[in-house]
């Protein structure tokens, strides 16, 4: 395997938790609900994926545990924010706050095990090709998930009418429920949406990416799906290229790190969150085009008059 | 069983005093149901947890160390929020204070007197200032969401505590341990009652803080300005007052009184700086100031509460052996029913049965 195809696979790996979380919240922040607890319910599929998967042998039960413990946890999210609208900032913190605690109290004697690895794929002859053959035949089944996934929600926001209706309540829910579209329960269900897959994220994180429990293992990578949002103004495909610019500087810093070119690692380990910045600083310079992007509903609260 | 949020016409007094208390019933609920499915007996884990931390002398100077940096950020914080900036990065700002005021102790170690701890104070405050600098300008200057920008600089600050503890300022005689130097006596903090416990006076600093900006924000113009804009930015500027400057003073404050909490926490109950001097303050800050219902007085009371809270967890571990996490469980819940407690203050609650619904349409 060529360094190139090394770099390559890494760098997808890297990249696909982010871009799964942030496909999630797009759908949320897309319903106009601004979600800041990915890394709390992340991290609370990152949790339950290894406990499962532990208890089970199973990776794939992990998966699917991952997935429900995410979207239950964003239930108490929604809620808060939908039934008792609630400041959806502060709310969205206590998410997160509350994930990453309770995490590290679940995950408290899980701690030093080693994981159950999600098993890449394997398909003979295709997987061999040289260069591309492992990063398109040969991933785990989480990476495909993420492009399908990536797929499917260009599809459904832009081209089916539930997908209509939901940018409709995010963009005026007045309008929306004088139209009678039920605002809230699209909501609710967005907001589903979303924590499924920042759990799921969460679970490319424990299953596949380092297969071990660590406390705070997502390390900012939920609050980066959330700058990957504002990044992409709001696009699908943006998501993907962002993600995968993301993992190229994860990767890129670890390369450099083991290069050893004298530059202290701390100081490359913070280029992530630095890039982070930078890109929105960039992307939010022009205001103009920032509020023709963001939904106009983004984060107001919504009671129903009857 | 539906439930359905009806306005009030004014915001209700009551509840708004009530809130904070219903907030912490109820998490006392939850917690004696989270023991009740750890296997323990749920009053006995709940009378370790929040009253015999209470019982000794000792344990509420442990009290006093813990609140001062919650109380003293949060109140900073409660700047910010009441003015809708959401500085969510005061951990960072924390760091960075503790290592700008470590600067005298650490690289200039011959220094000695009376004015070495009034400087680190400063310095710390400088530090925590400088760092909020960054998010604040970047929203008024480029629009930049506060709240990511000054998220991501936490980890930031965080591997550069990292660095400079491991790197270059790390104690030469120190067996290779990732510290600096043990401070001096005079650049150390000192106790409030040194022959009860080791309360420094960081807990004093902070309630003063909280006294002043409850003064700035009740009865002084300036304070004004921070609420008429927190609520509706549109109102202000036709008062002719201005956001961009108002976010700079919001970020400026917290980030000063986080970086005071950084170089409290260092120099009066570390004395030294590590690779890792909070335990999450910064963070369990802001549920403070939203216990505290964003006011400085509040804010003392909340941060004594949740200052028990981290105690509480200590003890539990010891007397009950459920991991002392278990304090971050109900640090999150706290902030989960005071937001929730919150929506009483403006709507009623109603709760619409299919039956009563019905009911409703035929009459």
């Amino acid at each position: 395997m060529g360094m190139f195809e090394a770099i390559l696979l890494t760098v997808a790996t890297a990249a696909t938790p982010l871009l799964i979380a942030a496909m999630g919240e797009l759908v949320v922040e897309r319903s106009g609900v601004l979600n800041l607890g990915v890394e709390g319910m992340m991290i609370m599929g990152a949790v339950a994926g290894f406990g499962v998967a532990q208890v089970t042998g199973s990776a794939w039960l992990g998966m699917f545990a991952a997935i429900l413990a995410g979207a239950a946890f964003s239930l108490l999210f929604g809620f808060l924010t939908l039934t008792l609208v609630t400041n959806q900032v502060a709310t969205g913190l206590a998410l997160t706050l509350l994930g990453l605690g309770a995490s590290a109290m679940i995950g408290e004697s899980f701690v030093g095990l080693p994981g159950v690895r999600m098993q890449s794929l394997y398909i003979p002859v295709l997987t061999d090709l040289p260069v591309v053959g492992k990063f398109l035949f040969g991933q785990d089944p989480i990476f495909y998930i993420s492009i399908l996934l990536t797929i499917g929600v260009t599809w459904f926001l832009f081209r089916t009418r539930a997908g209509l209706t939901l940018r409709a309540v995010g963009d005026n829910h007045t309008s929306a429920h004088a139209l009678g579209v039920p605002v809230v329960r699209v909501r609710y269900l967005a907001v589903m949406f979303g924590g499924a897959c920042a759990g799921l994220a969460g679970a490319q994180l424990s299953l596949v990416y380092v297969p071990q429990w660590v406390e705070n293992m997502t390390s900012g990578r939920g609050w980066i799906a959330l700058a990957l949002v504002v990044f992409a103004s709001w696009r699908p495909w943006r998501i993907l290229a962002g993600a995968y610019l993301f993992g190229a500087v994860t990767i890129g810093q670890l390369h450099a790190q083991a290069l050893g070119i004298g530059i202290p690692s701390q100081f490359m380990s913070s280029l992530p969150y630095l890039a982070t910045i930078v890109v929105l600083v960039l992307i939010s310079r022009n205001k103009r085009l920032t509020l023709m992007n963001t939904p106009t509903s983004l984060g107001k609260p919504f009671v129903p008059d009857r | 069983m539906r439930i359905e949020l009806v306005k009030r016409p004014q915001h209700s007094a009551l509840f708004s005093a009530l809130s904070p208390f219903i907030a912490l019933f109820l998490t006392l609920i939850a917690g004696a149901i989270l023991f009740s499915l750890l296997g323990k007996n749920p009053v006995s884990a709940l009378y370790s947890y929040f009253v015999e931390p209470l019982t000794e002398i000792w344990s509420w100077h442990e009290l006093l160390v813990k609140a001062a940096p919650l109380i003293l950020i949060a109140v900073g914080l409660s700047v910010c929020f009441l003015s809708n900036n959401w500085n969510i990065g005061a951990e960072g700002q924390l760091i960075m204070g503790g290592i700008a005021g470590s600067i005298l102790p650490v690289v200039f170690p011959d220094f000695q007197g009376w004015y070495v701890l009034p400087i680190m104070l400063l310095l710390g405050m400088a530090g925590g200032m400088a760092y909020a600098t960054i998010p604040a300008f970047l929203k008024v200057r480029f629009n930049t969401n506060e709240i990511l920008t000054s998220l991501m600089l936490v980890y930031v600050a965080q591997l550069f505590l990292d660095w400079i503890v491991r790197g270059p300022w790390r104690n030469p005689q120190g067996f290779n341990f990732p510290e600096t130097v043990q401070f001096n006596s005079s650049a150390i903090l000192p106790e409030i009652w040194a022959e009860s416990g080791r309360a420094h006076w960081g807990f004093i600093l902070a309630v003063v803080a909280a006294l002043l900006v409850w003064f700035m924000l009740s009865r002084t113009l300036n304070g004004f300005e921070i609420k008429v804009l927190g609520r509706s930015a549109r109102a202000g500027r036709f008062a002719g007052f201005s956001a961009g400057r108002l976010t700079f003073f919001a970020f400026l404050v917290s980030g000063a009184l986080a970086g005071l909490a950084g170089i409290a926490e260092v120099s009066g109950a570390v004395g030294q700086l590590r690779t890792t001097i909070t335990p999450g303050y910064g963070f369990t800050a802001i549920i403070v100031a939203f216990l505290g219902r964003l006011n400085p007085l509040g804010i003392v009371a909340a941060g004594l509460v949740l200052a028990l809270s981290y105690l509480g967890g200590e003890a539990a571990q010891v007397s009950l052996g459920i991991s002392e996490k278990s304090a971050r469980i109900f640090q999150g819940i706290i902030l989960f029913f005071v937001l929730a407690s919150d929506t009483l203050i403006y709507y009623r609650i109603r709760f619409v049965t299919r039956h009563s619904e019905t009911a409703a349409k035929g009459a």
